[in-house]
């Protein structure tokens, strides 16, 4: 996803003048095309997450579009203070993007591995958060997030996902995508777990289990009404995310249901628990050890669904 | 300068801190030391350096200044109200409920380009901003004004680093160096010395002046940058709440402002109008 992203990148950027990248020297193998290209639009920083940010800022609020881009929680976490004070109280035009969101580089260890990125990118003022789950919707991201006007977070994979949707995607910023029709409860996923989350819908309908999948990509401003119409029309809610369950997407979609007023039949999310591993793993090992792959998530909703009423969070 | 324009801007610093210690007073807020500290630079910045306008505060082509001791954002209030860039009335809001003026620099306010408040974030943004201006080959400069304490960020570092390495010579810092911190004297803190020499290391054109020497400021940025290909850096030694006798290189004026009996004897020392 890494590599369509730069690609699709570099493919706007020769058309609008305004697009420069603002790097930390991380991007080996991705952003050379980038800095050939537009080598007077292309910075790298140094190891200097906060230097990188401000100057993005700086850069931005003279009518141009800064992209920085780093792994995991280096253009993040490093220099949010920079993101809260700098980009999103200026609402300057920065897009914040990282490569790996997740548990993506996995066997790295803690330190790469993007786990509250969401929670804490979504409670910034004027801050988009956008996961995208495979290429069609990494590649219509890219565009929605160069056309947004404003700070923009863009949790980019890290590999080659496999499809999630099939075909044409329907693509809005904030808008809910349907991946799949049913009604005895809802899937919500977001980013790159999504096809956990749909081969986990296709392993329930074998068993007679037939639920509504969608990708919100969009964590925030997220789809209120499709959450709305999933608590009334479906058996339930499950969430599901490669994050920490405080704050994300499970978090998000709770609050949408408590400020409506809408209860749902069931509500669930899963996600990561609220600690860090000490042991090596790559990404499916990890996913696997946290019930986050398809089989695991199908017997841990299969087995929820069974329960005559709403539980608390597992 | 001739004597009568010296006269003039040494007035415009006066009033100046009069605004300052009066706006702290009435908000009983804290800073005033360090808007003390730069009253002259703002007098000679604003009536003798920066190409901005009252009438258009976005003109493109403005000069850019960034405070980064977004503290010290009294002093820039009472300099941009003093030429028209606001209402004055607006200083009786200064750190009050519903009043324009808040503690720390706010962008909202016209004139202020950048809001700051947590030390280390100017000098990155200024750099942006130069970037930006010399891709566009625009001829407008970039002042960044940032005290002892925002040296002892690493972003202060990163970017400075940064500027050098890419010969930002639209970008000029002053340092408002009068080496003394929240906590205690810089040299007790994180000892800067040997300031200027470490910025010639690291491939800045560095002057000293005195801060608080209005013809010496005007000489010092008369013309910019101090170097072709170099960043500028203006050491400006400056007095922590310089004209109050008792605040003066204290730290305890950091966070100070002035008591109801001190606020008339503090008018009276800085000759306030």
């Amino acid at each position: 996803m890494r590599t369509l992203f730069n690609k699709v990148l570099l493919d706007i950027a020769g058309k609008d003048p305004r697009i420069w990248m603002i790097l930390a020297d991380i991007g080996y193998g991705e952003i050379e095309p980038f800095r050939d290209a537009f080598p007077d639009r292309w910075y790298n920083c140094g190891v200097a997450e906060q230097n990188m940010t401000g100057v993005a800022c700086g850069v931005a609020m003279e009518g141009n579009i800064a992209i920085t881009y780093s792994i995991a929680n280096f253009p993040t976490l490093r220099c949010l203070e920079q993101i809260r004070n700098d980009v999103c109280y200026h609402n300057a035009n920065v897009k914040i993007v990282i490569i790996g969101g997740g548990l993506a580089y996995g066997p790295l260890g803690v330190s790469h591995q993007a786990t509250e990125d969401i929670a804490i990118m979504r409670a910034l003022p004027n801050m988009v958060v956008f996961c995208p789950c495979d290429f069609a919707e990494a590649e219509a991201g890219v565009h929605a997030m160069i056309a947004h006007d404003g700070p923009f977070y863009y949790r980019c994979g890290y590999k080659k996902e496999p499809p999630v949707h099939s075909g044409k995607i329907d693509f809005q910023l904030g808008k809910a995508i349907r991946v799949r029709e049913g009604a005895d409860a809802t899937i919500f996923f977001t980013g790159t777990i999504g096809n956990q989350a749909a081969a986990a819908a296709e392993l329930l309908e074998r068993d007679g289990i037939r639920c509504r999948v969608e990708s919100l990509h969009t964590v925030k401003p997220i789809d209120r009404a499709a959450i709305v119409a999933a608590a009334r029309e479906t058996g339930g809610i499950i969430t599901v995310e490669e994050h920490q369950l405080a704050g994300g997407l499970g978090g998000a979609v709770a609050e949408v249901l408590c400020d409506e007023g809408v209860v749902p039949q069931r509500f669930l999310r899963l996600g990561l628990p609220d600690c860090y591993v000490s042991r090596v793993g790559t990404h499916p090992w990890l996913l696997d050890q946290y019930g986050l792959v398809a089989p695991k998530l199908a017997v841990r909703i299969k087995e929820y669904l069974r329960q005559p009423v709403a539980g608390a969070s597992v | 300068m001739t004597a009568a324009e010296r006269t003039e801007i040494e007035r415009l610093a006066r009033r100046v801190r009069g605004h300052c210690l009066r706006m702290t007073h009435r908000g009983r807020s804290g800073h005033v030391g360090s808007m003390l500290s730069i009253a002259e630079i703002m007098a000679v910045l604003y009536t003798r350096v920066l190409r901005v306008d009252p009438a258009h505060p976005r003109a493109p082509d403005r000069d850019r200044f960034i405070l980064s001791k977004g503290h010290a954002g009294g002093a820039v209030y009472a300099v941009l109200g003093e030429l028209g860039f606001f209402p004055q009335e607006w200083f009786q809001g200064y750190y009050r409920d519903g009043g324009r003026l808040m503690g720390h620099i706010s962008h909202h306010v016209p004139g202020v380009e950048f809001s700051t408040g947590s030390l280390g974030h100017g000098l990155p943004v200024a750099v942006g901003m130069a970037l930006a201006a010399r891709h566009a080959r625009r001829q407008h400069r970039i002042i960044c004004l940032m005290s002892d304490g925002d040296c002892n960020e690493g972003s202060t570092w990163e970017a400075l680093l940064f500027a050098a390495q890419h010969k930002l010579d639209n970008l000029t810092v002053i340092v408002d160096y009068n080496r003394i911190q929240a906590l205690g004297m810089s040299k007790d803190v994180l000892d800067l010395e040997p300031f200027a020499t470490k910025l010639q290391a690291c491939h800045w054109a560095v002057k000293e002046v005195d801060g608080h020497d209005v013809a010496a400021l005007d000489a010092a940025l008369a013309v910019l940058p101090f170097e072709t290909g170099k960043p500028s850096w203006l050491l400006a030694r400056t007095v922590k709440g310089k004209g109050v006798s008792w605040m003066e290189n204290t730290v305890a004026c950091h966070y100070g402002s002035v008591t109801d009996e001190e606020l008339a004897r503090a008018l009276a020392e800085i000759g306030a109008e």
